[in-house]
């Protein structure tokens, strides 16, 4: 085993050297293949240290424990720093070899040049690894067993959560490299952008799924009820998502009209640099952050120059040659192009504002103007303002035309939008009551963009204008993409009022407890039935039991659970969840306190639509990517754009 | 000519746009931030007006942990070993919770207490928040690199230093 590993650790650097050669055109294919062989294979060599139990290897030591169920052995390689980072430099290389893979269509000069700035970037990464955090430093003295996993950690949740975000992370080098390709190139066009949005979109679905898994693993495992806590590591993920939204939205427009290039390649370069950043963020500790694991400064520094290395490069290059970028296709200020304008300069000025709230304590503190803290209420007041007008336009962009749209026209057919949209909020305030302006206006919004949605499905198979019948042979032949883009925008607007029935309706309750004890929230009352020791597969637990009841009738068992786990002195809470449709019973069980026990009881109302919401973003991502035009359209274009490339050369 | 006044236009409510998302944020960066304190600092300041949201960070103080007679709140003292702060909090402290350890409590001053609605203790258990150490640092009890004292992990203030 322990040659085995070493054998990898020579082979590593060896995987570096061709790369930085790899000006050498053609050898670019094969070698991104050879790249993504070798880091699988040091990948599997610690995965199989970590399933072993293999504590000569410190990593493997520090992170891993026999007692630990396999699942957590697994996700134990990537909980850890130095784990983590080769998963990146994994799933680099792994995009790296599918772009040769998948893209035996492109444009020769193109995909090498693609594969050469990825593997640049790869070796970047590599050479972190190596130099400042080597996954397979060995221990001589070889403990007996090692000091396991933050327990926290332990979590099916978060076991995935990580390689999703990293898959999302890394993707967006895809779209970087292509970018910095296209520079060098001094060609952009809508082949380009076809080719490159395929992969954005993937990126996208799997940064998308893990800021959910993280959100949802916040949600249930640290018992505060919470699930959004704008803290700075979060930021981190979610900068490159709203960046990343935009260049999905962009791109579209390169595509189809041929228009907002250097915009779209400077969103393209932003995107990896925010996904740089926050792994900066995260990994190097400047920012205080209760969600940090693993930092340590130096490696943080290291990052840093990597990022200054690869954005302060790439905005050179876009200086250079990002004027002569010229667009084709003018267009109206009303007109699709011009709504997704809109919709990047949104988003873009949120992810700057976003920016601007996570490094501002680090400025303060440089300037020496104090420590301060930059929280939930400064994004809360500006982030919703902003990100509004996007949501009310999100509703119409679709309806407009390319080229010019007819604003009035769009605005008079959609009385039924203003309709349901007034309907949800009378209706929420028919329930509701006057608690506040947030929830109508955020049930409203929401309202807006589903009906408006659906609106513009039912205006694009001409409902009620031809017989049903010939409607329904439209939506059969509607594209996937356009489904895509329904169906996300679809769970956006659910997600919106998840987000504002859980921000605003939440009802929490905090008190001692004795065994018998009854409690009403929310019109759910909770007896409090008992607590018992229970034994898991490596820790011991306090499990508090409540039995829920509505008007008399049962509606279930929630069992709480306090574990302390035999490795870590540091006790977990997990809270109990029972998910309705109209909101979650969540119950959490505490110390002792006199008789009886600290409990926290909350009424948490459609949360559930939340995380719906996110799976519907989710889905409508890949059924967009499954659309056959991405994948059968780009190499008939890319065989005519060939043609004309020789053609144009010839004369 | 048309087009020029139109782009005119269009640059005009993007600048105003602009604007009023600039006025917004450092409207909200004015009001809504949280400024950090170690208790020597809040010592040094005398009162803090109750309406200002703080953030005071240090060590959680050895033997001063307690529950109020309501069962659920919390009372317990921050130290930077320097100065002390009662602080008060509602709810169940986090996992991480313990005397001797770091800690970073955010709320609102009544009296000389703080009533916290956020207490903050890091995920991992060999941690010290930065802004504990710095305010440590700063009352001179500890510096970087210094291993922790038995003491300092305690939490405890030795008397001979206490009336400093």
């Amino acid at each position: 085993m322990a040659l085995f590993v070493a054998v990898v650790q020579g082979v590593v650097p060896l995987a570096a050297g061709p790369m930085g050669n790899r000006r050498w055109m053609n050898i670019a294919g094969p070698a991104s293949i050879a790249q993504f062989i070798l880091i699988a294979t040091a990948f599997a060599a610690l995965t199989h240290a970590f399933v072993t139990s293999d504590f000569s290897v410190l990593n493997v030591a520090k992170n891993s424990h026999t007692d630990k169920p396999l699942l957590y052995k697994i996700s134990g390689v990537w909980g850890n720093h130095e784990g983590s980072m080769l998963l990146w430099v994994l799933i680099l290389a792994t995009f790296g070899c599918a772009v040769q893979v998948f893209g035996r269509n492109l444009p020769s000069g193109l995909k090498n040049r693609t594969l050469a700035v990825q593997s640049l970037v790869t070796v970047g990464f590599l050479m972190f690894i190596l130099f400042t955090s080597n996954p397979f430093e060995r221990l001589l003295d070889v403990p007996a067993n090692g000091q396991s996993l933050n327990p926290l950690l332990q979590d099916p949740g978060l076991a995935f959560h990580p390689p999703f975000l990293y898959l999302g992370y890394v993707g967006f080098s895809i779209a970087y490299s292509f970018a910095i390709a296209a520079l060098i190139e001094g060609r952009v066009d809508a082949s380009w952008a076809r080719w490159v949005r395929p992969w954005t979109l993937a990126a996208w679905v799997f940064l998308t799924v893990g800021i959910a898994l993280g959100s949802w693993w916040a949600y249930y495992e640290l018992g505060w009820g919470g699930w959004w806590f704008w803290d700075p590591v979060e930021n981190a993920s979610f900068m490159p998502w709203l960046a990343g939204t935009a260049l999905l939205h962009s791109a579209i427009v390169v595509e189809k009209r041929d228009a907002l290039k250097s915009w779209t390649i400077f969103l393209a370069i932003i995107a990896f640099g925010l996904s740089l950043l926050g792994t900066f963020l995260v990994r190097s500790g400047v920012l205080t952050s209760v969600h940090a694991f693993a930092t340590d400064p130096e490696r943080g520094v290291f990052i840093l120059i990597l990022l200054i290395i690869a954005i302060g490069g790439s905005f050179a290059l876009y200086a250079v040659r990002g004027p002569s970028l010229v667009g084709g296709g003018l267009f109206k200020p009303v007109s699709r192009e011009g709504a997704l304008l809109f919709n990047n300069w949104i988003l873009t000025t949120a992810t700057g504002v976003v920016l601007l709230g996570t490094l501002y304590p680090l400025f303060i503190d440089v300037i020496d103007a104090g420590k301060v803290s930059v929280g939930a209420p400064f994004y809360n007041r500006v982030f919703i303002p902003i990100m509004t007008p996007l949501v009310i336009l999100m509703a119409l962009g679709p309806l407009m035309s390319w080229k010019r749209a007819d604003a009035k026209g769009i605005l008079n057919r959609m009385y039924l939008v203003y309709g349901a949209t007034l309907v949800a909020v009378i209706l929420t305030f028919i329930l509701k009551g006057e608690e506040g302006w947030g929830g109508y206006f955020g049930m409203g919004l929401a309202t807006w963009l589903a009906v408006g949605t659906l609106w513009d499905v039912a205006d694009r198979i001409k409902l009620g204008k031809t017989p049903f019948g010939q409607s329904l042979k439209r939506l059969a032949r509607q594209p996937r993409a356009t489904w895509g883009m329904t169906i996300a925008h679809l769970g956006l607007a659910i997600a919106i009022a998840g987000m504002t029935g859980a921000g605003n309706w939440k009802v929490e309750k905090i008190q001692v407890m004795n065994f018998g004890d009854k409690l009403d929230v929310a019109g759910f009352t909770y007896t409090f039935e008992g607590v018992r020791d229970i034994r898991g597969p490596n820790y011991d637990a306090l499990e508090g039991t409540f039995t829920v009841h509505k008007d008399g009738e049962f509606i279930t068992t929630l069992q709480a659970e306090k574990r302390e786990y035999d490795t870590g002195g540091m006790p977990t809470t997990e809270a109990a969840i029972y998910p309705m449709f109209l909101g979650d019973l969540y119950a959490v069980v505490g110390d002792k306190s006199g008789d009886g026990y600290v409990t926290r009881l909350y009424w948490n109302p459609l949360i559930a639509w939340l995380w719906a919401g996110c799976g519907l973003l989710t889905l409508g991502g890949l059924v967009s990517l499954s659309d056959r035009r991405h994948r059968v359209g780009a190499p008939k274009r890319s065989a005519l754009a060939n043609k004309a490339i020789a053609e144009g050369a010839k004369a | 000519m048309k087009k020029k006044t139109r782009r005119l236009y269009i640059a005009l409510v993007g600048l105003c746009a602009l604007g009023a998302i600039a006025a917004l944020v450092l409207a909200a960066l004015e009001d809504d931030i949280v400024f950090f304190f170690s208790p020597t600092e809040v010592i040094e300041k005398g009162k803090i007006e109750p309406d200002r949201r703080i953030r005071i960070g240090g060590l959680v103080e050895a033997g001063s942990v307690e529950k109020a007679a309501d069962g659920v709140t919390n009372i317990f003292v921050v130290t930077d070993m320097a100065n002390t702060i009662p602080v008060h909090y509602k709810g169940l402290l986090p996992d991480l919770f313990r005397e001797g350890q770091g800690v970073v409590a955010e709320g609102y001053f009544q009296n000389d207490v703080l009533v916290a609605d956020e207490v903050l203790a890091k995920h991992d258990e060999n941690y010290m928040p930065p802004e504990v150490a710095d305010a440590l640092k700063k009352s001179g009890k500890w510096e970087e690199g210094q291993p922790i004292t038995e003491a300092l992990k305690q939490g405890h203030v030795p008397d001979e230093l206490k009336d400093k």
